[in-house]
């Protein structure tokens, strides 16, 4: 049976990406940034796995307003990195995993969770920012990723909660997959930022990292906190974290195993408007 | 019956929701024109031709033109629908984010290398935060 043997966790940034395409990464300004992703990518190396579910969100690219869809799981064979009005991105084309999508998506849609299912999509930032954090920039990234877009966009975006217990469902069906796959689900966007309005720039760094404590030790917590907290303490756009809950809710200590270990945790600011946060959990084998 | 929305009294913010994403869904289409160059090109070549293809308020072209972001956001706009025009621009997310505060491109860098703006006072309308509108130049939050 297929089998979840970590989570990660990490802001996705569109400065970084472009940081990583101009050449920038030494900067003085951008080094102590990708310092704090060099661990991750020496256990990236060492843990690799054989799919990757990342969560993330798509900003206003593949859905502009004439689709919204709260969930929806990227099922193609492959999905290019979009145009998002500068050109793609130069980063290989993300090769997907339809069976376990589809899989995934017959399992959680019977756990009640009316996911879209999208067979042709384009990814943005959100998705390619974080695989470079982690992977570097290869020629090709290391295994299939499976994209599941959130909209955090157009409010009412779902709650905490409601995201918390996805994870939950997505657990369940990773689980019962039969083949022997090692998965990562990784949980993307945040922290603490607003890019609108006279109170753009805002940044909440003892905010952020007691989010983080909560997230590692009482995720039921971090899943109960609303959205207006969210808004009021993390930024309009800092809302983007309930992404992160979908991941934790797929760690095996929320389904009654042993508490995650924290192989990583690391957080800068700024990078461009956007407290970063980062997190690696590994369950226990 | 009145929707429950508890983010009405945060300074200085306006929450992309359902009503005004309806308000502004002509704006942002228009925004996500221009993710192709061709329309780039048609955009940059005659702004007011190519905004008067789109059923947009005279307000909301106006506001475009004027690159006034937050007159935008007040009518309908979203920033990552509004970051095509910066884009089309040549300007960067940064830029944007700080052209709607009313602090120069380089105070707003240097306030975001300091660790960004500070939550104090800015959390709830009324309070005495640099992002209240007695603070900003450009006034009141919303329409």
């Amino acid at each position: 049976m297929a089998k979840i043997t970590a989570s990660v966790y990490t802001s996705h940034v569109p400065a970084i990406g472009a940081a990583i395409d101009t050449g920038k990464t030494t900067d003085p300004y951008w080094v102590p940034l990708f310092k704090g992703y060099e661990p991750s990518k020496s256990w990236m190396e060492a843990s690799k796995p054989d799919v990757i579910f990342l969560v993330y969100n798509d900003h206003a690219t593949a859905f502009s307003l004439e689709m919204i869809p709260t969930f929806a799981i990227g099922c193609a064979a492959e999905f290019k990195p979009a145009d998002e009005g500068w050109g793609p991105r130069p980063v290989p084309t993300v090769i997907g995993h339809p069976e376990l999508a589809a899989h995934i998506a017959q399992s959680v849609i019977q756990d009640d969770f009316d996911l879209t299912i999208v067979n042709k999509m384009d990814v943005d930032h959100g998705l390619t920012v974080p695989l470079n954090l982690l992977c570097g920039s290869p020629d090709a990234w290391p295994c299939p990723v499976i994209p599941f877009a959130v909209n955090v966009v157009q409010y009412p975006v779902p709650s905490g909660q409601r995201c918390f217990n996805l994870g939950k469902a997505i657990r369940k069906a990773i689980e019962s997959y039969d083949e022997p796959l090692k998965v990562q689900v990784w949980g993307t966007g945040g922290m603490s930022h607003q890019l609108q309005g006279p109170r753009a720039g805002l940044i909440n760094r003892e905010w952020d990292n007691a989010w983080l404590d909560k997230l590692i030790a009482d995720p039921a917590a971090a899943a109960a906190v609303p959205h207006i907290e969210y808004v009021r303490e993390a930024g309009s756009e800092g809302i983007e974290l309930v992404m992160w809950l979908i991941a934790r809710g797929a760690m095996d200590d929320v389904a009654g195993g042993p508490a995650p270990e924290v192989v990583h945790r690391f957080y800068h600011v700024p990078a461009s408007n956007t407290g970063v946060g980062h997190l690696i959990l590994e369950n226990k084998q | 019956m009145a929707l429950d929305k508890p983010y009405k009294d945060v300074p200085g913010t306006t929450i992309f929701d359902a009503e005004q994403s309806r308000k502004g869904y002509h704006l942002n289409q228009f925004c996500m024109s221009l993710m192709k160059a061709d329309n780039r090109a048609r955009f940059k070549a005659d702004e007011r031709a190519y905004l008067d293809e789109w059923a947009m308020t005279e307000d909301q072209k106006l506001a475009v033109l004027a690159r006034d972001l937050n007159r935008c956001i007040a009518l309908g706009g979203n920033i990552y629908f509004l970051a095509k025009i910066g884009a089309t621009d040549g300007k960067s997310f940064q830029q944007m984010a700080g052209s709607m505060t009313g602090m120069s491109e380089e105070q707003y860098r240097d306030m975001m290398i300091k660790g960004g703006r500070s939550a104090e006072g800015n959390r709830y309308i009324g309070e005495d935060g640099d992002a209240q509108a007695h603070h900003q130049p450009q006034g009141g939050k919303k329409d």
